[in-house]
């Protein structure tokens, strides 16, 4: 007998399996069971055969060296799933619902009329100072009003078992490959599982992500011409944009495959010669898009391409400058921004963050930086940050003279007890802390991937999930328990 | 199709068939070498020109003894013309259209390249090299056959087959030119009484010998394997096949005029060719102009879907 619950201790921390030691939750009393009574070489089996079955899926994500060039590695990927009841699940979904819409209405706003500016629940300064805010973008209304149209939210869960979202990714997140990847492996790896529960499907993302993408063209044609913009095979991302390019049958292009004529108007080169596209889901960042309206020296964009797209002759998704709402400062604004524009109190909490361009705040920050984590506006990845209570004094020194020259780029949060899940390390089980990347699409409706991304930090007591940094996934299901 | 993923495919054929006739011409030298008598001190230099790659070889290499060559023609990835580099170019060619070829495809290609790597070593050795040249000739086989079993006939498989048949063209012209006046320029001395087994060596690396039996008289002369090679399309590596199916491959693309105009004139000139002209320094200055007209049918379909 190989996993023993009686050794598994999940606290101080709240676990998504295990509610106290030895006592699993309702809805995963039956995966644990099940588990329990596999033997050493069985768990070893089903290890082995979800890392075959992801290398010959070739799930994998791009590492590029000097050396060898390109790599492609697989995720490490852990067999046990996390289990939410679809009760939980129906309520965090129309949380991101809300903030999503709202997101989208503070975009438009600031690209327009600048109401929220005007009637201060923004303070102008944070605008002025926005790297993300693209002048060029004034003026205009995307179809729908939507401009963040595939919306991936990180949502934690606290020791208190409170579900927060910690950030907004509106540029262009990235993830839903794995979700759905991670599902077929385990519906190869353990279909006897898939019997006991109630799962709740999440094949059809791309098709979801199909139809929205058509509802953004330009031209109103039976089969709209959709293509996905990559910045190439070196995109540590490349594996994603392939994936869903073949998933929706859409062109998988790269800049120089397009091109925007004097018409204004984007076509692809073809063999047969130039074909007009009606929707660019561009994996592309605004900086590099269009050469001719963003950075020059871009070799990654397609120089007109912002021109076609002011000028209504094709969509782009996410539009250009949807990012300006995917700033840390922004964040700390999002429930205000919620009750501002939909008179509604915010369902999903945020992360409690102080603004440090509010004095009070500042002060509060730079009295307790041990216990903060400090984060600037504009950077992602987990890249520029201080941690505070594992931060050196030096470290925290210069954090406070940072924040002092520049408090409208800092906001600052208490240290998270992120949640954990029991996680197969060698043939035992330990807590590992996890969090989850669900995915909103919006255009003529918005939805909810059921479920998302559950990314894992593979090295205990790590609260980073990176995939550069040791994280891993978990398939996440979202199941039908009789008590619902 | 997108041109870009037209043009890979195109050239991630041309690579793979280039790698499988590299290693022949590496083949048909060795053999060859093996056949003469000792005292005559055949060259291995020929081969960077006929590969056209002399200024390259002389950059990096001091003497041009056998090892060097072969370290230069096979493993060296300083060449951008080794094999080596050939596989690594169809490797990441292969790699950008991942998702427009069989994965199983992208799979032997990925191992070829890494079964090349492993040899790099090895092949140096006269023991070893024939196993390691045949491992990538029928690694090409392998992923050709593949290819053709498994692929949808659409564009993108007539841009496979125009890259193949273009590339073999061209490198079994330079496999007949080993046999030309600047590999062996004393033809009426002492090699004359070689002569038959070295044609025979050439058509063995062509895997030719048991069609051109079977296709043309017993005997085995020069005329007749010429005819054989250049002329016979009955056989699928003879240049007068490749033209043939460049033809047909043309005739499936969208506004291929430009294109199928320059194969149809080789294709002509081919049909006027009396084999018994071609001797010594002629058969080199047909190659030569062959190869001429080859460059001009890349350029077209370059400029025409690229």
């Amino acid at each position: 007998m190989a996993i023993r619950w009686g050794n598994y201790y999940p606290t101080p921390f709240y676990d998504e399996l295990i509610r106290v030691r030895n006592k699993p939750r309702n809805a995963a009393q039956d995966l644990c069971d099940y588990l329990k009574q596999l033997s050493d070489s069985e768990i070893s089996e089903f290890k082995t055969a979800s890392t075959t079955a992801i290398q010959v899926m070739g799930i994998t994500f791009t590492v590029y060296t000097e050396e060898e060039g390109s790599i492609d590695r697989a995720w490490p990927f852990d067999i046990i799933p996390r289990i939410i009841p679809r009760k939980e699940w129906e309520q965090v979904e129309e949380g991101l619902k809300q903030r999503v819409k709202a997101l989208n209405m503070f975009i438009n706003d600031l690209y327009n009329e600048q109401q929220v500016v005007k009637d201060n629940i923004i303070p102008e300064s944070i605008l002025e100072h926005s790297k993300n805010f693209l002048p060029e973008c004034r003026g205009i209304t995307p179809p729908h009003g939507i401009w963040a149209h595939i919306c991936g939210s990180d949502l934690v869960r606290d020791e208190n078992g409170t579900i927060y979202v910690l950030e907004d990714n509106l540029r262009v997140p990235s993830g839903v490959s794995y979700m759905l990847e991670n599902r077929h492996v385990m519906k190869r790896v353990f279909p006897d599982m898939f019997e006991k529960y109630n799962i709740l499907p999440i094949d059809d993302y791309p098709s979801q992500l199909y139809d929205m993408l058509s509802d953004m063209s330009p031209r109103k044609v039976e089969q709209p011409e959709i293509v996905v913009l990559t910045p190439g095979i070196f995109n540590s991302a490349y594996f994603e944009h392939a994936y869903l390019a073949q998933q929706m049958g859409a062109e998988l292009v790269v800049g120089s495959d397009l091109v925007v004529d004097e018409d204004d108007i984007v076509y692809m080169r073809t063999v047969e010669g130039l074909s007009r596209v009606d929707v660019v889901y561009r994996r592309i960042d605004d900086a590099f898009l269009d050469p001719e309206a963003f950075k020059e020296d871009s070799m990654l964009g397609v120089p007109g391409l912002l021109r076609a797209w002011k000028a209504g002759n094709v969509g782009l998704v996410n539009a250009p400058g949807a990012g300006v709402a995917d700033d840390k400062v922004v964040y700390a604004f999002v429930p205000d921004l919620i009750r501002y524009y939909l008179n509604e109190e915010p369902l999903i909490p945020n992360v409690p963050t102080y603004k440090c361009i509010n004095k009070d705040e500042r002060d509060y920050v730079i009295d307790n930086i041990e216990k903060m984590v400090v984060k600037p506006a504009n950077e992602s990845g987990g890249y520029g940050m201080l941690i505070g209570p594992h931060a050196t004094k030096a470290e925290r020194e210069k954090f406070v003279r940072l924040i002092r020259r520049d408090p409208r780029n800092y906001v600052a949060q208490p240290m998270l007890l992120l949640s954990t899940a029991p996680t197969l390390i060698d043939t035992k089980v330990e807590p590992r802390h996890l969090d989850l990347r669900p995915f909103i699409l919006s255009g003529k409706h918005t939805s909810v991937t059921m479920g998302g991304l559950t990314r894992v930090a593979m090295r205990k007591g790590s609260t980073v999930v990176n995939s550069s940094q040791g994280g891993g996934s978990k398939d996440t299901w979202i199941v039908d328990t009789e008590e619902n | 199709m997108l041109s870009r993923v037209a043009n890979h495919i195109y050239w991630l054929a041309r690579y793979l068939e280039r790698a499988e006739n590299t290693a022949r011409l590496v083949q048909v030298n060795t053999h060859l070498l093996l056949d003469l008598p000792k005292d005559i001190t055949l060259g291995w230099e020929p081969i960077v020109d006929i590969l056209s790659f002399r200024e390259t070889f002389h950059e990096r290499y001091e003497t041009a003894d056998e090892k060097s060559i072969i370290k230069f023609v096979v493993s060296d990835p300083l060449n951008p013309g080794s094999i080596i580099n050939c596989l690594a170019n169809a490797k990441e060619n292969a790699r950008i259209i991942r998702e427009i070829i069989p994965s199983e495809a992208w799979e032997l290609i990925n191992n070829l390249f890494a079964t090349a790597k492993e040899d790099s070593q090895s092949v140096l050795t006269r023991r070893h090299r024939f196993k390691c040249l045949e491992k990538i000739v029928s690694g090409n086989q392998t992923i050709t056959g593949l290819m053709g079993g498994t692929m949808n006939r659409d564009v993108g498989y007539s841009f496979l087959r125009l890259g193949r048949h273009l590339e073999r063209a061209d490198m079994t012209t330079r496999i007949i030119d080993v046999r030309s006046a600047s590999l062996l320029p004393d033809i009426s001395g002492k090699l004359s009484a070689f002569e038959n087994i070295q044609w025979m060596s050439v058509l063995k690396s062509l895997t030719a010998y048991q069609m051109y039996r079977q296709e043309m008289r017993l005997r085995i002369s020069r005329e007749d394997i010429l005819e054989f090679l250049l002329k016979r399309d009955i056989f699928p590596r003879s240049i007068s096949h490749s033209i043939k199916q460049l033809i047909k491959c043309a005739g499936e693309l969208p506004k291929s005029q430009p294109v199928k105009e320059k194969v149809v004139k080789v294709s002509k000139e081919l049909e006027k060719l009396d084999t018994r002209d071609l001797k010594q320094e002629k058969l080199h200055t047909f190659i030569d102009d062959l190869q001429t007209s080859l460059i001009k049918i890349h350029n077209a379909i370059n400029e025409t879907y690229f």
